[in-house]
């Protein structure tokens, strides 16, 4: 939002490759997200937006090339480690525990947050209950935030998809990020749905958190998004406000394939 | 009301001395009630954090011999070089060091093989329990091998007023066995109901995604395999001193399969479970060793075992759960569960 000049410098990817034997998933992609800000990553299919999510979580090694999240080199670190950083991320497919209730999925995203040691579990010592006691206080405030708060004791797997999406959010948020990665959030979602969700992207933003979104929903990412920038193939193609990508040549061709880029 | 079941429980465990006069069946329930002990250390492993460990049999053994030599001594020539005179220790410091030793073992076996789990875990715990089983029929000069360890000494407590009495008596020995039973049920219970439960589940389900909220699954998986360990040695040790001769044969693959077997019957992932289970195949041989061969016997257990996976995929002890809970909960509501395992199966993708 016009500031980010001002703001500090969260994440960087510099000059980073990832290879799957012989294909190139990333390939030499740099950029950067400031602190608060919002910024978009788009692609058609297969592009690499997923790729690069798992590449920054941990999940997936970078061949070339340095990621940074506030100065801490984030290559070779796990992915429990990376979470302990502050960057967590959803999942675009399974982003929940299905057999557990919305409640418990609150609180296991809750984990590292929990005070009582492995004596104070064992010996059943003041602490623990404390402890126990502050987490379902704080998942109560999550389930509120998110608004799932109604639907608490249900079993996650239950819910309707866009519900699911939702608490996979929540789990997220319980981890007490300061850098949301969300991979398509409000895929599976209708489009009362979509739009309480970005509200709720607002709100989560409004609290000083820095989110990086992948979304195929482009009214979505273009009304949320301070910035957006578009993998394909692994390279990046066009970076910026969401009204200067919407118009750049190179991106409606990636998007409608070749022969299209009249429009 | 189910606030009070396991109170309703203790008691029944408690007075069973009391009423069963029959030293038979009291026997059978003291070898049952040690071999719930090892099913439950199983359970948390398998149960919770939903690693299958097809050695188990390796700690239970290790406790077993750990505490026979502890509590019977040995004289050792280490490499021809150093000589290691142990002198007998009481019973209870073999219990309290074949506890430790084989929950140090599940701390390596953890170490070495969750790096690379699921079926790497399965294969390292099995032959885990083979190396430790030719340890034991091969070093000879430590273990008798073969000829087994004799006279293993039974647990002494110092009773106010009587001294130091030997556990001869099977009525004390069940309650040493319910004694530890109970403390292994309250560990695990304590566990499992706390944020480090909720991150074994959490792993069990789908690991990346408690990765991704910054769970450390090598810690967690590894404590379960501690604990695990250590209470199937505090099991073995209750066995060796019991039966007070040990010998290789404690490690076989069987007594493996007869705790999975309990867990899985009685309910996987439950506190109850391996005390169904267990009680039901730890009985089974005397309901029906009148009329079958030790063969017969094993088919008997196989069949039964799958019929009862077959009926109550889940075990027994979720499906009374959700049977007593149907009935207290709402009206008919058929299409509830339904509806889920549609939601759960679409989310596949
Ligand atoms: N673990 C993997 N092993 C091999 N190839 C992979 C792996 N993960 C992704 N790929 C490949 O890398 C490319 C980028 O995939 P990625 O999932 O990052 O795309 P995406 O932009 O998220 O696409 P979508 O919009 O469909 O989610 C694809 O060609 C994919 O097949
Ligand atoms: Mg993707």
């Amino acid at each position: 939002m016009g500031q980010a000049s001002t703001n500090k410098q969260a994440l960087s990817l510099e000059h980073v490759s990832v290879n799957f034997g012989g294909l190139r998933a990333i390939a030499d992609v740099s950029f950067e997200v400031q602190d608060g800000e919002v910024v978009g990553l788009i692609g058609p299919n297969g592009a690499g937006k997923t790729t690069a999510f798992n590449l920054i979580t941990g999940f997936v090694r970078a061949f070339a090339g340095n990621i940074l999240y506030h100065g801490t080199q984030l290559n070779g670190l796990r992915p429990h480690e990376i979470a302990a950083l502050g960057l967590v991320r959803t999942f675009q497919r399974t982003s929940v525990f299905p057999n557990n209730t919305v409640f418990e999925n609150a609180l296991i995203g809750l984990h590292r947050r929990g005070r009582s040691t492995l004596w104070d579990t064992i010996l059943a010592l003041p602490r623990e209950r404390t402890s126990e006691k502050e987490l379902a206080d704080e998942a109560w405030d999550i389930l509120r935030t998110v608004g799932l708060d109604m639907r608490a004791s249900e079993p996650a797997g239950s819910l309707p998809y866009g519900e699911q999406r939702l608490v996979g959010v929540a789990l997220a948020l319980a981890a007490k990020p300061s850098m949301l990665l969300l991979d398509e959030p409000v895929s599976g979602m209708n489009a009362s749905e979509t739009v309480k969700f970005m509200k709720l992207i607002e709100a989560i933003r409004a609290r000083g958190m820095t989110i990086l979104l992948v979304e195929h929903d482009m009214r979505m990412v273009m009304g949320v998004s301070d910035r957006v920038v578009v993998l394909n193939h692994g390279q990046i193609i066009a970076e910026g406000t969401p009204a200067v990508v919407q118009r750049n040549p190179e991106v409606v061709q990636a998007y409608l394939g070749r022969g299209a880029a009249r429009a | 009301m189910s606030r009070y079941a396991p109170i309703f429980w203790l008691v029944i465990f408690l007075t069973v001395p009391l009423w069963l006069k029959d030293q038979y069946f009291l026997h059978v329930l003291i070898i049952t009630g040690i071999f719930i002990i090892a099913a439950m250390s199983l359970n948390l492993l398998l149960g919770f954090t939903g690693q299958l460990s097809l050695g188990h049999i390796a700690f239970f053994g290790i406790g077993a011999y750990a505490s026979s030599l502890t509590s019977v001594g040995f004289d050792v020539e280490l490499f021809g070089v150093v000589r290691v005179v142990h002198k007998p220790w009481p019973a209870v410091a073999g219990l309290i060091i074949g506890t430790a030793l084989a929950g140090f073992c599940g701390f390596l076996i953890g170490k070495l093989s969750f790096k690379v789990r699921g079926a790497y875990f399965i294969i390292v715990t099995l032959s885990f329990a083979e190396v430790t089983r030719l340890v034991a029929l091969n070093w000879v000069e430590l273990t008798q091998g073969p000829m087994a360890i004799n006279n293993v000494p039974p647990f002494t407590v110092g009773l106010p007023g009587l001294g130091y009495v030997a556990l001869w008596n099977k009525a004390y020995y069940y309650y040493l066995v319910l004694f530890i039973a109970i403390l292994a049920y309250i560990l695990i219970a304590r566990l499992v109901g706390s944020r480090i439960g909720r991150a074994m589940v959490a792993l069990k389900e789908n690991e990346s995604l408690a990765v991704s909220i910054g769970i450390d699954v090598t810690r967690y998986l590894i404590l379960g395999a501690v604990v695990s360990a250590a209470l199937a040695g505090a099991a073995g040790s209750l066995y060796a001193h019991y039966v007070k001769i040990i010998d290789p044969d404690v490690f076989h693959f069987m007594y493996t399969v007869t705790m999975i077997i309990m867990v899985i019957t009685g309910g996987k992932g439950t506190l109850a479970g391996p005390i169904v289970g267990g009680l039901i195949f730890g009985f089974l041989p005397v309901a029906v060793r009148s009329f079958a061969s030790p063969e017969v016997q094993w088919m008997i257990y196989g069949v039964f075992m799958i019929i009862i996976v077959f009926v109550l995929p889940q075990g027994i002890v979720p499906a009374v759960t959700q049977w007593i809970e149907s009935f207290r909960s709402r009206p008919p509501n058929d299409t509830g569960p339904a509806l889920a395992s549609l939601a759960t199966s679409r989310k596949e993708d």
